[in-house]
């Protein structure tokens, strides 16, 4: 029998398997990372972190909606320096692991990924698409400000960098080519979508910030569409995020032109099992359709 | 697709049906809800006033009726308790492990507002045939909650303990479970309040070799499993909890009774 390969490489990341965590979920301590990782991802990410301690904005802070969740945490994370404690548990662990960062200015970004990346973390995720917070949302969808912030970081870190890209933009395909243009490794698509909900009893906005980001399997869709289009606009590669819950939705994501797989919402609807899940899933997928290997399907729906 | 509306994760509006004051600062608010109507002692939903924080609580009564005991500490809870009939509050949930029933002669230990979750347990537990003995803890005579009605189900298996000695043992409960620890032949142990209390009965209950489930609170955020900012080690008290039995707080020790994370996530010393 062949032996079919779930490790693969993505930006000089080599993983056990396609699949991990989203940014936010989890992340706020090495002890929850660990599990994520013990569950069966193949890396970890880490919650968003930026230069000072964020409490983050005052509950309601979710709202479920119809196949999806909203969410505005408003970027809560203890700082980079208390995090610097946790990132190095998990490098005691040899967990990979890669650091979701955000700055509020240009030398912010540097500063906290500089920081990250002395640390040992194995590659950075720079979240330029937060639709929650103020200004940091903003800069995602400025092609100009993502080539420069991606330069300026690429220019003093050594480790591989995934920009997290915005589907808040009327054209995706542009910002993913000033990452690239900037020296990105490679591209995560994608955050959350801008939405609300309202309650009709309350007669108000059910969050806090009124408005937050839309995940989970009424945000797929929409994601697919955004890695489906990158894929053709740039070379680097691509980690795909937005619903997926099952391995359907991971063989899609990786058809469509992911190479690595980020996963959310899923973990409230399907448990922490879903890691497993997929890849169980993505494993019978490739056996009963003659793969080796899951860097095989990235992108094939493209040649047809 | 199934309607992820009606998912318990989905907020709803129900209206205050009563609010029963039990002592000084704290009431208890009746309402009528489907998904609460079935929940396990020790679940908790998210309660949200409108206009205020969304805060975790315990339901204090399961049934046809359903219930939350309050303290008005601050702003959203003195909100709360000062809600009356027919006001509304939107809540999702319930969330998490609640207790299991262990043991045919079990020991429940609550503190203060911890009452809130036992008292629907020690229903269960008569409901069940089980043989309950509850300490009522709290620092006066005049803040013991559901004395009465607590009275009503347990008769004289229901002891006192009053941090001023105003009625029954006078000292903390986990000082008066510990004597009775060793005068009864009790088979588990269940604990509900302040964290230093619960943490004082768990090692009791560890040196005899007894099993336990306590539960635990701490700041939360989605309580859906996603966010992780109510992590104890390796568990979200949200969804692996809030209640915990010995084998996972073992794996705890360090921030059981002793530490939390603040909103940001910042592990801190508890205050209680």
């Amino acid at each position: 029998m062949v032996e079919i390969r779930l490790a693969m490489e993505i930006g000089g990341l080599n993983l056990r398997n396609p699949v991990m965590n989203a940014a936010g979920i989890l992340g706020l301590t090495a002890d929850l990372l660990r599990r994520v990782y013990e569950e069966g991802a193949g890396a970890v990410v880490t919650k968003s972190i930026g230069l000072k301690p964020r409490m983050g904005h005052p509950n309601p802070t979710v709202a479920i909606v119809e196949g999806g969740l909203i969410n505005a945490m408003g970027l809560p994370n203890p700082g980079v320096e208390y995090f610097l404690g946790e990132l190095e548990k998990l490098r005691a662990w040899d967990i990979p692991v890669i650091a979701s960062f955000f700055g509020e200015t240009l030398d912010e970004f540097v500063e906290v990924a500089s920081k990250l990346s002395e640390a040992g973390v194995d590659a950075l995720e720079l979240n330029c698409s937060c639709p929650n917070v103020e200004g940091v949302g903003i800069l995602g969808s400025d092609p100009g400000a993502v080539k420069r912030v991606t330069e300026a970081v690429k220019g003093c870190v050594d480790k591989p960098l995934f920009v997290k890209l915005s589907p808040n933009v009327s054209d995706i395909t542009e910002i993913a080519r000033a990452a690239e243009r900037g020296g990105a490794d490679g591209l995560t698509a994608v955050n959350t979508l801008r939405a609300t909900a309202l309650s009709v009893e309350a007669r108000r906005p059910i969050l806090s910030n009124v408005t937050g980001g839309l995940s989970g399997p009424a945000l797929k869709p929409v994601a697919l569409r955004c890695v489906w289009e990158i894929y053709e606009a740039v070379e680097i590669p691509i980690i795909g995020c937005g619903g997926i819950t099952t391995w359907r939705d991971a063989v899609e994501y990786l058809l469509a032109g992911a190479s690595a797989l980020q996963v959310g919402t899923a973990i409230m609807t399907r448990g922490l099992r879903v890691f497993r899940e997929i890849n169980m899933g993505l494993r019978s997928y490739l056996e009963e359709n003659g793969f080796r290997g899951v860097s095989e399907l990235v992108g094939l729906a493209h040649e047809s | 697709m199934s309607d992820w509306r009606m998912r318990a994760e989905a907020h709803r509006a129900v209206r205050i049906l009563r609010v029963v004051e039990e002592a000084e600062g704290f009431s208890t608010l009746y309402f009528r809800d489907a998904l609460c109507r079935k929940a396990q002692p020790g679940q908790f939903i998210m309660v949200w006033p409108p206009g205020m924080e969304e805060v975790p609580m315990s339901l204090s009564t399961i049934g046809g009726e359903s219930s939350i005991t309050v303290k008005a500490v601050g702003l959203t809870s003195r909100r709360l308790t000062s809600l009356g009939e027919g006001d509304l509050i939107m809540i999702r949930g319930p969330f998490g492990r609640g207790f299991t029933l262990m043991g045919e002669k079990p020991l429940l230990v609550a503190g203060g507002t911890g009452v809130a979750p036992m008292k629907p347990l020690v229903e269960e537990m008569l409901s069940r045939g089980l043989k309950p003995t509850l300490i009522l803890g709290a620092r006066t005579r005049d803040r013991l909650l559901f004395l009465n009605r607590l009275r009503r189900l347990l008769g004289s298996k229901l002891h006192i303990a009053t941090d001023d000695g105003s009625l029954g043992f006078s000292g903390p409960a986990s000082k008066y479970a510990e004597r009775l620890l060793d005068e009864g032949c009790f088979d588990a142990v269940y604990a509900c309040g302040p964290e230093a209390m619960m943490a004082a009965i768990y090692r009791a209950a560890e040196r005899r070799g007894l099993p336990i489930q306590v539960s635990l609170e701490r700041y939360m955020k989605c309580a859906i499993g996603l966010c992780g900012s109510c992590a104890i080690g390796p568990y979200r008290v949200c969804r692996d909890g809030p209640v915990f039995n010995g084998e996972m707080l073992r794996r705890v020790l360090d921030e059981f009774g002793r530490r939390h994370l603040d909103p940001s996530g910042r592990s801190t010393p508890l205050e209680e």
